[in-house]
């Protein structure tokens, strides 16, 4: 199919902007992935999948400037015995990080898979981002395979002590950065993996995820909290029979964020949980989309979203589960709602369910509404301040989401912070 | 305590008068019982009361221990010692039962220039008074409210007044929906809490809880006003022969 002159061009205008880095055995997936990134076309205004987020500020040649954002606070996860993983304005930081062994897994720059001979990740970079187009196009996904500067590959092969932590520090205010991180987890490990940080002004991160038959991964993510930063990210995840794979990301902040998750579950018996929480002030979009493909026997998704919107921010929800012929006995849920604290906020909601089996249960709802008032009253009638009992009421709203998170270690992080933000919010 | 005077109320939202001209004194030490048939205005008595918008006051005065307390938020007259068991006890997912009580003890009592209760002895406080009333540790984890029977509800509401020992007590229904057990273990719960200090205005349909919970003084309401006031016997009055009689009396 032709490309229209307009996005033949805005996508010519990118790329002239931009310097394959010479990543060794990468190269040919790098090169393949630049054609379907031509052949796609970057992703326009006009464009279905991106109506109700402008693409334009991620896809110029420059991103736009990005001030540093000083929280006041340790970074997530600070308290966390886990192995740290640092990029700075996506470049890896050796001294940042501690050493990268650790029993359970092995883990790698993405600049090593090509020094290695045979390593696991050769045949596997690019590969599931490759195969994530059909039937909606990624082109920002295909765009990081072709040229992500750094990243890490991760191969669980048991279960590691403790969490692997990727942290994503933003230093320089006009950063353009790519990240590309490929995880593979064997048959029977188990391993979870955290992200935070703001990384970069404008950030374009793709994470492939390969689980094998019996493999679990958390992956547990918090978004930097830098109010002009921009964010597109990308996760691929195939799931093998009887795997388990667990998300949730927490944003507050940042002014625009893009959030793609496309979950394929290939075997018998897998489970798939897709979560996500968003507080969101002022000119702050937010969006989540989420394709989860069912494609074999007897398995489980849940796609869990909800978003706090206030002064004037907007979510968005674009997820679809598809049932694939064949996949009988699924189980799927998908749920996605916003509070909304006033009247200029806006969610923008698409849920899809597109269904080819006929022993399925799916459900799926979004809703958008204002705190509920007899439930306020019922709070201020016990002495509760309504400040207090809105925030309370406010968490309440996010706890589904964030009890996706099986650690209590994890979610008790993610819950104290939340607190700690409404309660600093409230003055 | 609590001293109403000529109060009128409107809907804020339509032009529906609902309550139009409420004398009703409750003093310390003492329980008022307000009976009366379905709609005549007793639960909007009790929300305007507590401070729940949507009303709006357009005559009279309510006064507890002198203060003003249509001037108040909701929230600050509870601190002043205003509580009202409701007759619908809200559902809140997501905000656990000792997570509520633990934060509405503690609001109060900041308010009132008080040192929060620490952990540890909410724990204590909120566990003795939960066995009482025959709350188990499973209904204090539980979000507010939320998968509780009409019983569990009532009792909840109990425990949450005994945890924040109001100076007045208003009741909307309570025995509603309780079976006979229910019922005492409520009203046992309430009587618990009777002293002099404390005013309780009992609003209810039925005598059968004024056999537990023994009224000093009877209203009749009917239409937005209290059109008879009685001792016990009222009640006794009203469970023989429905309002039907007393209606006529005073029209
Ligand atoms: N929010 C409201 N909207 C419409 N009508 C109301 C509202 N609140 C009360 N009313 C009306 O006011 C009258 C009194 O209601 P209520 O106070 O609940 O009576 P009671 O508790 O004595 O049964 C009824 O006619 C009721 O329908
Ligand atoms: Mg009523």
């Amino acid at each position: 199919m032709a490309l229209d002159d307009r996005k033949t061009s805005a996508t010519e205008t990118r790329l002239a902007a931009m310097v394959m880095p010479d990543v060794g055995c990468t190269k040919d997936a790098r090169e393949a992935a630049l054609a379907r990134v031509r052949a796609m076309g970057l992703p326009q205004r006009r464009d279905e999948y991106w109506k109700f987020t402008r693409p334009d500020t991620l896809i110029q040649p420059e991103a736009p400037e990005a001030a540093l954002f000083d929280a006041g606070e340790e970074p997530m996860f600070s308290d966390v015995e886990r192995l740290k993983i640092v990029f700075v304005d996506g470049v890896f930081s050796p001294e940042k990080s501690d050493d990268l062994a650790l029993e359970g897994v092995q883990i790698d720059r993405l600049e090593d898979v090509c020094c290695k001979d045979d390593h696991w990740a050769e045949d596997l970079y690019g590969a599931l981002e490759a195969d994530g187009h059909d039937p909606v196009h990624r082109p920002l996904a295909a765009l990081n395979t072709a040229y992500a500067g750094d990243g890490v590959t991760i191969r669980v092969t048991g279960k590691p002590s403790k969490p692997i932590s990727l942290i994503y520090t933003h230093e320089d205010v006009t950063s353009d950065v790519f990240l590309h991180h490929v995880v593979r987890v064997e048959s029977g490990a188990e391993a979870t993996i955290l992200e935070n940080g703001p990384a970069a002004a404008r950030f374009n991160k793709c994470m492939e995820i390969d689980i094998a038959d019996g493999g679990t991964l958390h992956h547990i993510r918090a978004q930097g909290r830098d109010h002009e930063r921009r964010a597109v990210t990308h996760l691929f995840a195939r799931l093998g029979t009887e795997s388990v794979f667990k998300s949730f990301t927490l944003t507050v902040n940042g002014v625009l964020t893009r959030n793609e998750a496309v979950v394929t579950l290939t075997g018998d018996d897998a489970v798939a949980h897709v979560a996500g929480a968003a507080l969101g002030d002022g000119d702050f979009h937010h969006d989540d989309t989420v394709f989860v493909t069912h494609d074999a026997l007897n398995c489980e998704s849940r796609q869990v979203f909800k978003k706090v919107l206030r002064n004037g921010a907007t979510g968005v929800f674009q997820g679809k589960i598809l049932v694939k012929p064949g996949a009988q006995k699924t189980d799927g849920y998908q749920i996605s709602q916003s509070l909304l604290l006033d009247d200029d906020s806006q969610f923008l909601a698409k849920p899809e369910l597109e269904i080819y089996a006929d022993d399925v249960a799916c459900s799926h709802g979004s809703t958008s509404g204002a705190i509920d008032e007899d439930a306020l009253f019922y709070l201020r009638a016990r002495g509760v301040p309504r400040d207090i009992a809105t925030d309370l009421l406010t968490l309440a709203f996010l706890a589904e989401a964030v009890e996706e998170i099986e650690s209590e270690e994890l979610r008790d992080e993610i819950i104290g912070r939340l607190e700690g933000w409404l309660e600093r919010r409230r003055g | 305590m609590l001293e109403i005077k000529g109060l009128k109320v409107k809907l804020e939202e339509e032009d529906k008068q609902i309550l139009k001209g409420v004398d009703l004194t409750v003093e310390a030490g003492k329980v008022h019982a307000i009976m009366g048939p379905n709609g005549s205005g007793k639960s909007t008595l009790s929300y305007v009361l507590s401070g729940r918008d949507g009303y709006e006051v357009t005559g009279g005065s309510a006064s507890l221990e002198g203060e003003d307390l249509l001037e108040l938020e909701a929230e600050e007259r509870a601190a002043l010692g205003l509580f009202l068991a409701f007759q619908y006890p809200v559902e809140i997912p997501g905000v656990g039962n000792m997570t509520f009580l633990r934060t509405a003890v503690n609001a109060q009592r900041k308010a009132r220039g008080q040192e929060e209760m620490s952990a540890a002895e909410f724990l204590k406080v909120v566990r003795a008074k939960a066995k009482t009333l025959k709350i188990d540790a499973d209904m204090l984890k539980r979000p507010v409210n939320v998968g509780f029977s009409g019983g569990e509800k009532k009792r909840n509401e109990i425990l949450q007044m005994a945890m924040l020992e109001p100076k007045m007590c208003i009741l909307d229904e309570t025995d509603s929906g309780l079976d006979v057990d229910a019922m005492k273990l409520v009203s046992e719960g309430v009587n618990a809490l009777r002293d002099a200090g404390r005013g309780f205005l009992v609003i209810t349909h039925y005598q059968r809880l004024l056999d537990h919970i023994k009224p000093d003084v009877v209203h009749i309401m009917a239409d937005g006003r209290i059109v008879k006031t009685g001792g016990p016997e009222l009640a006794l009055e009203v469970e023989q022969n429905g309002y039907a009689d007393i209606l006529a009396e005073v029209a």
